[in-house]
């Protein structure tokens, strides 16, 4: 789960990390309440900034920095509403329904902070950079040695020393380590107690008169552990997602959409990836991820339907299932339910084995549905691969 | 013989009278392995289609022997689970449940990496060693003994690597499902040591996925300690990235985890590569000579 920037700001001022004074703003004239509130407080620039659920709005046209009243209400008239585009968002964009009024600061330094699970060692790392404002991908790709990584003993947790050790190879001043320190505890509190993967300040900044702040916030939590963080969930934005994607998580279907011709529909997840790569292989492009689990039922299977269909962009399903736990009669019973009541006209193909195949085959044969079945998975992807291409050239 | 299980196993059930754990006890039970109890806090003393049940898991240990665990908690009680099996000493923890929050398997990991126990997942199907036994989820029929070794990250993608090597002839030694999630208890590098090392494995197959860089350091492995021939997979070549492929664990970020980057690593290291899924088994057979 991602949450918005001016929520993650929230939480980490909650835990003590030094941010910009703002408001969010969802209407034009709050935006303009939020910005004459920072000028009347002696701000001299206010800092506009879309709030979307993706990286690099600045170059996308969507934070602008105003100095007057005037300017604010134009740039929140311009960002809010806007389809903003970045290198996250892909080519259609992602519409800006809140904006983030906060007083600019005069930036002397541009640092990097942040904490990710480290897969390798099996702990939580604490990274720091002074090449902060930069993609970190690519300070960690240029110049590696400008990251330095402090690693987190679970029994101990963070420890101050080890925010000491960041601190000064940031080259902070003497006067700024104790603020630093202070920053630093809070986020790894705040990472620990919101069960995040992976939270980012950058840029974590030294202002002109020595103050640090955390300019921007990343933030996205483990999706399994949400179960025990209610106040957490309720900062879900299900705007910000595609509305297939939330559809099929109500069913606990694991589901991503993607942009191709052919939806899948697949039980675990190492099969589903490497059904949308035979079908890449095929020729064709697959519409979608989709796993639906190891014990699917009926229902489940409709439900799954339900969603592929839902995509316009699909002209041919493929199924491909390997019983184990999920009997595949079972699964032939849903399809055939699932095919009549949803009255679906599209070509179907299917690569079963495991459990039951030869009953879960009977009773796709019986259903006088038309049904075409793949001897292996490469049969069957290119049986589908031809069968959305001969819809394609139909339509055109 | 075999890696992990074998028929000297004799394995509990941690979950045993919930609706996986029940039928997976049976299903293992079925298949050759010798289930011994189970664990369900709260139902110690009554028995269980047959099967004495405990509190704890330290009296199941005690009394029954067992040397393997598996377990069916729950996510949320999950990483206690872990921690109680690895408490009591005994030698394998194989872990099937999925979606165990990432910090809980963080302070889960400081533990049994300095314990006694070997634990395999979480989020994972399980191992077998065909013909003799099997701890885990997989279905036993398509297995064939043999002397290929299999590990890999995902339950249907190693069930389809399996039907592929029986559907030709090629039984399996041992398959290792490592589970697909961030942090596991044994890496494709640990579970390379054990099949290296088995007299009985001649051929493996390593199958991995987008995400982190355990098959490089796998890869990384092969070339300067394996000499059995190895073919390898990794599924999610076509795969957005910044998104979570169902794992916990198949996700591309920061520009790290491509299926491109393990390839090339697998194929510097002298590993068969099967680009399609589909090529799995075949590639093993033209390896193999069969």
């Amino acid at each position: 789960m991602k949450i918005h920037e001016y929520q993650g700001k929230e939480i980490l001022r909650n835990f003590g990390v030094a941010v910009p004074e703002g408001e969010m703003a969802t209407t034009l004239e709050q935006a303009y309440t939020a910005a004459d509130q920072l000028f009347s407080s002696g701000h001299k620039v206010v800092v506009v900034k879309a709030q979307i659920h993706a990286g690099g709005r600045g170059k996308g046209g969507g934070v602008k920095l105003v100095k007057t009243l005037e300017e604010a209400a134009a740039a929140s008239k311009a960002i809010l509403g806007m389809q903003l585009v970045t290198h996250q968002t892909g080519p259609h964009g992602q519409r800006v329904r809140r904006l983030l009024i906060e007083a600019g600061s005069e930036i002397d330094r541009e640092l990097y902070l942040g904490l990710v699970v480290d897969r390798a060692s099996g702990q939580v790392v604490f990274m720091a950079s002074p090449a902060g404002g930069m993609e970190i991908e690519d300070v960690a790709h240029e110049t590696p040695e400008k990251i330095y990584k402090e690693y987190v003993d679970p029994r101990t947790g963070f420890q101050p020393f080890q925010a000491r050790k960041l601190a000064f190879k940031l080259g902070l001043e003497p006067s700024q380590i104790g603020e630093a320190v202070k920053c630093m505890m809070g986020m790894y509190r705040a990472f620990i107690d919101s069960d995040c993967t992976l939270m980012e300040i950058n840029p974590f900044i030294s202002t002109k008169d020595h103050k640090l702040l955390a300019l921007d916030c990343k933030m996205n939590f483990d999706d399994n552990a949400m179960f025990r963080h209610k106040l957490l969930r309720e900062l879900r934005d299900i705007s910000e997602e595609d509305p297939l994607e939330v559809e099929a998580s109500k069913y606990a279907l694991n589901y991503i959409k993607l942009e191709g011709s052919i939806a899948c529909m697949v039980n675990g997840a190492g099969l589903a990836m490497a059904t949308m790569d035979i079908i890449k292989y095929a020729g064709g492009a697959p519409a979608n991820f989709l796993d639906v689990g190891g014990g699917a039922s009926q229902e489940q299977i409709e439900n799954a339907f339900g969603i592929l269909l839902s995509d316009s962009n699909v002209k041919a399903i493929f199924i491909n299932i390997f019983g184990g736990i999920l009997r595949v009669d079972v699964l032939a019973q849903g399809v055939v339910n699932a095919a009549k009541n949803l009255k679906v006209s599209l070509p179907i193909v299917l690569r079963l084995e495991g459990t039951n195949v030869e009953e879960g085959r009977k009773i796709l044969a019986e259903s006088g549905l038309n049904f075409q079945v793949g001897a292996t998975m490469k049969e069957a992807a290119d049986l589908v691969v031809a069968a959305a291409k001969s819809a394609l050239r139909r339509d055109d | 013989m075999s890696v992990l299980v074998g028929k000297g196993t004799r394995l509990i059930v941690q979950g045993i009278t919930g609706r996986e754990g029940s039928f997976h006890a049976r299903g293992c039970a079925d298949y050759g392995t010798k289930v011994v109890g189970g664990v369900t806090p709260g139902k110690g003393g009554m028995t269980f289609e047959g099967w004495p049940v405990f509190n704890t898991v330290e009296e199941a240990v005690r009394e029954t022997g067992a040397n393997a665990t598996v377990i069916f908690v729950p996510p949320p009680a999950a990483a206690d689970g872990i921690l109680e099996a690895a408490a009591s000493g005994i030698p394998l923890i194989v872990c099937i449940t999925e979606g165990i929050p990432v910090l809980d398997m963080v302070r889960v990991w400081e533990v049994v990496k300095n314990s006694s126990s070997r634990l395999i997942g979480p989020n994972c199907p399980g191992v077998i060693s065909p013909g003799k036994a099997k701890i885990g989820i997989m279905p036993g029929l398509i297995h064939k003994e043999g002397s290929v070794g299999i590990i890999s990250r995902s339950g249907t993608l190693t069930y389809e690597a399996v039907y592929q090597l029986s559907e030709r002839g090629i039984g399996q030694s041992t398959a290792i499902g490592i589970g697909g999630d961030p942090i596991v208890g044994t890496t494709h590098v640990d579970a390379l040591k054990l099949l290296n090392e088995d007299p009985d494995t001649e051929a493996i197959v390593m199958i991995g996925e987008i995400g982190g860089t355990n098959e490089e350091a796998a890869a990384a492995y092969i070339r300067e300690h394996v000499k059995k021939p190895v073919v390898g997979f990794i599924a999610g070549q076509t795969a957005p990235p910044g998104r979570r492929m169902g794992h916990a664990g198949a996700i591309i970020s920061g520009g790290e985890g491509t299926a491109q980057s393990k390839m090339e690593a697998m194929r510097a290291a002298g590993i068969h590569v099967a680009v399609s899924p589909a090529e799995i088994g075949a590639t093993m057979q033209r390896v193999m000579g069969k």
